[in-house]
């Protein structure tokens, strides 16, 4: 039997890879055959993915990479072989009421969830790196459907990416590049350690997802795995829910 | 200093109509809700640039405990 969503033989590039939801995304893209580039700020956890990640038939590389540094970027794109796929993951929340948002931290949430991203893709197309019938995927968030206290500016970074990823879809589409985005729900991976959420709350609040649980970091890659993947062929500029249907209620 | 904190925190739950004193246990203000604790963390993020962990600042009862707990991180 055919296999399906195989990613075999296909050179995928994945950002913000040393944990969570984007370190879940290497190694199921891995299990299914991917060729992987993994890139983040912190080599040593990089190195601890790829342990997880190397088999004897496949090649993946690490690559170093502050997403903010436009050096880093350039250094980046230039090493990589052109790609058949790219994960957009790295990202920032910081959760504050807007009257408790400084300036800083502004400018820290779009550099790193939109302008980071906008560079990047300007990049790796400019210089000839992602190849015809590419899949490119934005991780966005259900925070942009659903609003939720305290996350305003977080939520306007989103909000831009999606802007984004539709404009890019019909920009690339001639080349049959796909660009999509998945907005999970909340999918817990330490990332909420210092908002003033306490484990109590945080529980509580689960109750709000009618399937009854919070999303895992494999929710997110399965559906990766199916974007980059050539059985989505016909899926381009789509904002994709996946959130146990909290944006139902 | 202390009085500079407890005005922070009458602002920050829109307390008007009265002093808050630092023995106050905070948690029993009728202002105070999920909301209002998302927003004092925030606060002392902002005003004093000490992030307190959601595990230490569970713990803290009085606003002296708060006010000894961003002493002790700076």
């Amino acid at each position: 039997m055919q296999h399906l969503f195989s990613l075999e033989g296909k050179k995928i590039l994945i950002t913000g890879a040393s944990g969570g939801i984007g370190e879940s995304v290497a190694l199921t893209s891995g299990l299914q055959g991917a060729e992987l580039t993994i890139s983040a700020r912190n080599q040593e956890r990089l190195n601890e993915v790829l342990k997880d990640l190397l088999t004897d038939s496949v090649r993946h590389t690490t690559i170093p990479c502050d997403l903010s540094s436009a050096a880093d970027l350039d250094a980046l794109v230039e090493s990589l072989e052109p790609l058949d796929g790219v994960v957009l993951n790295a990202g920032a929340v910081k959760l504050a009421p807007i009257a408790f948002i400084n300036d800083a931290t502004v400018d820290e949430l779009f550099e790193i969830n939109v302008q980071s991203s906008i560079r990047l893709m300007q990049r790796l197309i400019r210089k000839k790196k992602i190849k015809k019938g590419a899949s490119l995927v934005f991780i966005s968030s259900i925070s942009t459907q659903k609003a939720t206290i305290g996350n305003a500016v977080y939520n306007a970074t989103k909000g831009a990416v999606n802007a984004f990823v539709k404009s890019l879809a019909l920009e690339l589409a001639a080349k049959q590049i796909r660009v999509n985005a998945i907005m999970p729900g909340f999918v817990p991976t330490g990332i909420l350690k210092t908002s003033g959420i306490s484990k109590e709350e945080l529980d509580a609040h689960q109750k709000n997802y009618p399937l009854g649980r919070y999303g895992k970091p494999e929710d997110v890659a399965y559906l990766c795995v199916y974007l980059l993947s050539d059985q989505a062929s016909w899926m381009t500029g789509a904002l994709l829910n996946l959130d146990g249907g909290f944006s139902l209620k | 200093m202390e009085e500079k904190f407890l005005e922070l925190f009458k602002e920050t739950l829109d307390i008007e109509d009265r002093e808050l004193k630092m023995s106050d246990r905070f948690r029993d203000y009728e202002e105070w809700d999920s909301i209002a604790n998302l927003s004092v963390v925030a606060m002392i993020d902002v005003e004093y640039e000490v992030i307190i962990e959601n595990s230490v600042f569970k713990e803290l009862q009085t606003l002296q405990e708060l006010w000894d707990s961003i002493q002790s991180k700076k």
